[in-house]
């Protein structure tokens, strides 16, 4: 019985953490929106959830040394292990920097209002959680 | 907690932006300073910016980067020259070397700094936002 509850919300927590991390990346985008050669970067979300969701995917099954690993296999990967990847510079500056404003501006808010829904999934999670239980 | 970085890293990013809107307001008030402190003319100074980890000992090529003031140069452009017989610091062709401060440019830079300085302001109120919803989780 625990482990269906710890299951049911170890979604909600995965998809926490990794909004939580990718908020952090934006904000050290914006941050250093005037460091010359600096370079935004992000993650991407989607594959980034399904590697740290381990065994909730449907994967191949490996008997032998030489079979490959299908994504997501490794289980309960670490939210900050997600390869961190280039943004690509619509309109290059002259100082080397490839952060947009209007993206990364647009991309922090997008991903606060996802954490958030995250965090009202998980409340209400409780609240029928309590309610089961209560009667 | 990554949330709270991003404390760490717009708090370090608002202190440089500080400095360099301290740089300009010491350039624009320095405009017409025919001698500086050490006896030359003012020359127009500018600080640099340099991304250090979040993080103390973290892969700078994997983990959130703060800002950090590297340096304060000064720029090295030619003075100007004001033709002025009557200055006392004229000389015998009767010019005086006046600061190289560009003062649009300044003006430029200081609306450039406090527009970075009000986004790491709203980046870190949306951030706590974010953390006390947090905390009200299950309430």
């Amino acid at each position: 019985m625990i482990n269906k509850l710890d299951a049911t919300f170890r979604f909600y927590e995965d998809a926490s953490n990794l909004r939580a991390h990718r908020q952090q990346l934006i904000a050290s985008n914006i941050a250093n929106v005037d460091t010359p050669n600096f370079k935004a970067r992000d993650i991407n979300f989607t594959d980034a959830l399904e590697n740290a969701g381990g065994n909730r995917n449907v994967k191949l099954a490996t008997n032998a040394p030489n079979h490959i690993a299908s994504p997501g296999s490794g289980g309960g990967a670490a939210a900050t292990g997600a390869p961190l990847m280039y943004r690509a510079a619509i309109q290059g500056s002259v100082d080397g920097n490839t952060v947009d404003m209007d993206i990364e501006r647009s991309q922090f808010a997008d991903n606060a209002i996802h954490y958030e829904a995250n965090l009202t999934f998980i409340s209400d999670q409780i609240k029928i959680m309590r309610s089961a239980i209560q009667g | 907690m990554s949330l709270f970085n991003i404390f760490t890293v717009a708090g370090s990013a608002m202190t440089a932006q500080n400095q360099r809107l301290n740089v300009v307001a010491s350039n624009l008030a320095n405009a017409d300073s025919a001698v500086s402190s050490n006896g030359q003319p003012y020359r127009a100074k500018q600080v640099l910016f340099m991304s250090i980890p979040s993080v103390a000992g973290a892969d700078p090529n994997n983990a959130s980067s703060g800002v950090k003031v590297s340096g304060v140069v000064e720029d090295q452009s030619p003075m100007k020259l004001i033709y002025e017989p009557s200055h006392p610091m004229a000389n015998e062709e009767g010019f005086v070397t006046m600061p190289n401060v560009n003062v649009v440019e300044e003006m430029v830079d200081m609306i450039s700094a406090s527009r970075s300085y009000q986004n790491n302001v709203d980046m870190m109120n949306t951030a706590k936002t974010l953390l006390l919803k947090t905390l009200s989780i299950g309430q």
